[in-house]
């Protein structure tokens, strides 16, 4: 599958395209398809998210799951500090 | 220490007007992130893995007590509590808002501090010895010259858009504290039959294409100096390579003619600059050089330390270092607790470190490239109690210069460019040599850490270096022995295959065993490795 991601504007949060908005988990991501990338230049375009890019992930039983460890960091948080991340009792290697 | 005078000042604060209207612009559609990215850059705000991050400069590594206050206040009100030191002398914040970023630069403002010049192809925060105007082995102080290069710098028209970025030390010392042959250009104030003047060395740099700079002028004398810089960065923004970032640096440039070839072009443009008059008139340097003029020591303050408590004596063994003054010393903070992250600093403890310096340094703190920070005046006597209230706010790590003292970039865990993380590589590192008697067994031992090719971590420069790279998807760590990032400068070379994250922690401790097993008498791991070459490590570590 395919997400479509990007950072909020005036906060810099890591946002996901849920299918019909923006959200801070990537749990709540939507398959785009073919459609992320213009997609993205159209909500870039109305300032609902900066810097959009679309990429590969997979489906598991926990929802979307990116394919690149870069992506993971990205939408949990720092594997260093769990306490800052979205899932702050979660171990470092859910993100890994 | 440097206070801004009128035109500081108003410079600063106009900055941050200007800014807090380019964010309100960008708020409002009026400008694209294209537009808008090399405006934030230039006030050190960048778009990292999971929110804005802001890079405040600290020039020369310098602060007062006053204005670490300032940064802890900003971690507080504005980040998640902590701030990160960087390799170069400045701190990072990870967490921060855009729409809030005018309002930090205005709060740093009022205590004479921003973040100009931390981003962009300018030139950057000048760089310095974090021991300036207190080492026993200090020719002159470095930091009048540094604070004559920040005015010279900030806002230069002609070198505001370099072919890349450029970043300048300065050191006052043979003894090399602040990696100067590893700078675009690294200068060495010296005197010479009793006048003032530097050594000049232009094309280090570490990267994807690490040099140590080559020297490129002998000496220069004081009164030149400026005028022989300006030639410097002509010369190098006429015929730097725009056209290939890869290419772009400096060091390309002198690699490609070659050190002779840019040293005679510098010269016949020196022979022009020369005649504009840019050198300062002595009574501007006067001015400059008073606000560093030393600190009120008392000339009566015992030179003995009371080492009878045997924690505190490591301590002092380790991460204190003699001062020009008697009866005083250097204090190094270590920021490398052996569960912590290389460089960070909570709020609380920016503000304990901030009062320390108040108290017992003369209000003077300093922040080092190998993301420590320096007390730099401290009176022997008040040593202990300096120790006591570090140990209360987890800050008496005494590790100074020992394998625990990783430098460690911010890596895959913050850093957009990254490939693979550093921190948990240094973590697994430093819990591999927790113990302390270890440590010190193994002696002198600089390890860095980089997370990409970029070199944040000073990798190439370590005595172990380690650099993080994407094997197809998953991280992988390679290995290198050798660098130095002191006087001795040298590269450091890659040992063969990369390991895991696991894997690239035993190989750093079968490096070390090769060297218990094979130094001689007095030798640092750097020394035994120059001795004895790569190879008895290589075969240690694959057979």
């Amino acid at each position: 599958m395919k997400l479509l991601t990007g950072n909020d504007l005036p906060t810099g949060d890591v946002i996901w395209w849920t299918g019909s908005g923006w959200s801070r988990h990537v749990t709540d991501a939507a398959d785009v398809g073919s459609e992320g990338e213009a997609l993205g230049k159209l909500e870039e375009a109305a300032r609902r998210v900066n810097g959009p890019y679309v990429i590969e992930a997979t489906l598991t039983p926990d929802g979307p799951r990116p394919a690149h460890i870069k992506d993971r960091v990205r939408a949990l948080g720092p594997t260093v500090r769990m306490d800052l991340t979205l899932a702050p009792e979660a171990s470092p290697q859910v993100v890994l | 220490m440097y206070q801004y005078d009128t035109y500081d000042q108003s410079i600063v604060d106009a900055r941050v007007e200007e800014f807090r209207d380019q964010v309100k612009r960008r708020l409002a559609g009026e400008i694209t992130e294209d537009q808008f990215k090399p405006l934030r850059l230039m006030n050190g705000l960048y778009l990292q893995l999971h929110a804005y991050m802001l890079r405040v400069a600290v020039p020369y590594g310098t602060l007062s007590g006053k204005q670490m206050h300032m940064l802890a206040h900003v971690a507080r009100k504005y980040d998640r509590g902590y701030g990160h030191f960087t390799t170069r002398q400045n701190i990072q914040f990870n967490w921060i808002k855009l729409d809030q970023a005018p309002d930090i630069l205005a709060e740093l403002a009022t205590v004479e501090m921003h973040a100009i010049q931390t981003s962009g192809n300018c030139i950057r925060n000048i760089s310095s010895d974090q021991f300036a105007g207190a080492a026993a082995d200090e020719v002159t102080d470095p930091r009048p010259w540094a604070e004559l290069l920040r005015q010279w710098s900030t806002f230069h028209p002609e070198f505001t858009y370099l072919p890349r970025k450029f970043k300048i030390a300065v050191i006052g010392a043979d003894e090399d504290r602040a990696a100067m042959r590893l700078h675009d250009i690294g200068i060495q104030l010296l005197t010479r039959d009793g006048r003032l003047g530097a050594k000049i060395y232009v094309g280090g740099g570490m990267g994807r294409t690490p040099f140590v700079a080559p020297e490129i002028k002998d000496f220069v004398t004081a009164d030149d100096l400026m005028s022989y810089l300006e030639a410097c960065l002509r010369v190098y923004n006429r015929y730097g390579r725009r056209d290939n970032i890869y290419k772009a640096r400096i060091k390309i440039l002198i690699h490609e003619i070659g050190a002779a070839e840019y040293a005679r072009q510098v010269e016949e443009e020196f022979a022009h600059v020369k005649t504009l008059g840019i050198d300062p008139p002595l009574a501007e340097l006067e001015r400059i050089s008073a606000f560093f003029a030393p600190p009120a020591f008392d000339a009566d303050a015992p030179d003995t330390i009371d080492r009878s408590d045997p924690d505190f004596a490591v301590w002092v063994d380790q991460n204190v270092r003699p001062h020009k003054q008697p009866g005083y010393a250097i204090v190094t903070i270590s920021l490398k607790p052996t569960e912590g992250i290389p460089g960070d600093a909570s709020a609380d403890q920016l503000d304990v470190m901030a009062d320390l310096g108040t108290r017992y340094s003369f209000d003077e703190l300093r922040v080092t490239h190998a993301q420590n920070i320096v007390l730099p005046h401290v009176r022997k006597a008040d040593l202990y109690a300096v120790w006591q209230a570090l140990d209360a706010a987890g800050l008496a790590t005494a590790n100074l210069d020992l394998i625990g003292d990783i430098i460690a970039c911010p890596g895959l865990d913050y850093c957009a460019l990254a490939n693979a993380r550093s921190i948990p590589v240094a973590q697994k590192i430093a819990n591999r040599f927790a113990d302390l008697g270890r440590q010190r067994e193994l002696g002198e031992l600089k390890l860095k850490i980089s997370g990409c090719i970029n070199a944040c971590g000073h990798h190439h420069a370590g005595h172990i270096g380690i650099l993080g790279v994407d094997k197809k998807g998953i991280e992988n760590y390679q290995l290198s022995l050798g660098g130095s990032g002191a006087e001795d400068a040298s590269i450091a070379k890659i040992t063969g295959p990369g390991f895991d994250e696991d894997g690239i922690v035993d190989a750093v401790e079968t490096v070390t065993n090769v060297y218990l097993e094979r130094r001689e008498a007095g030798e640092r791991f750097l020394d035994t490795y120059r001795r004895v070459g790569m190879e008895p490590f290589k075969v240690a570590l694959y057979g």
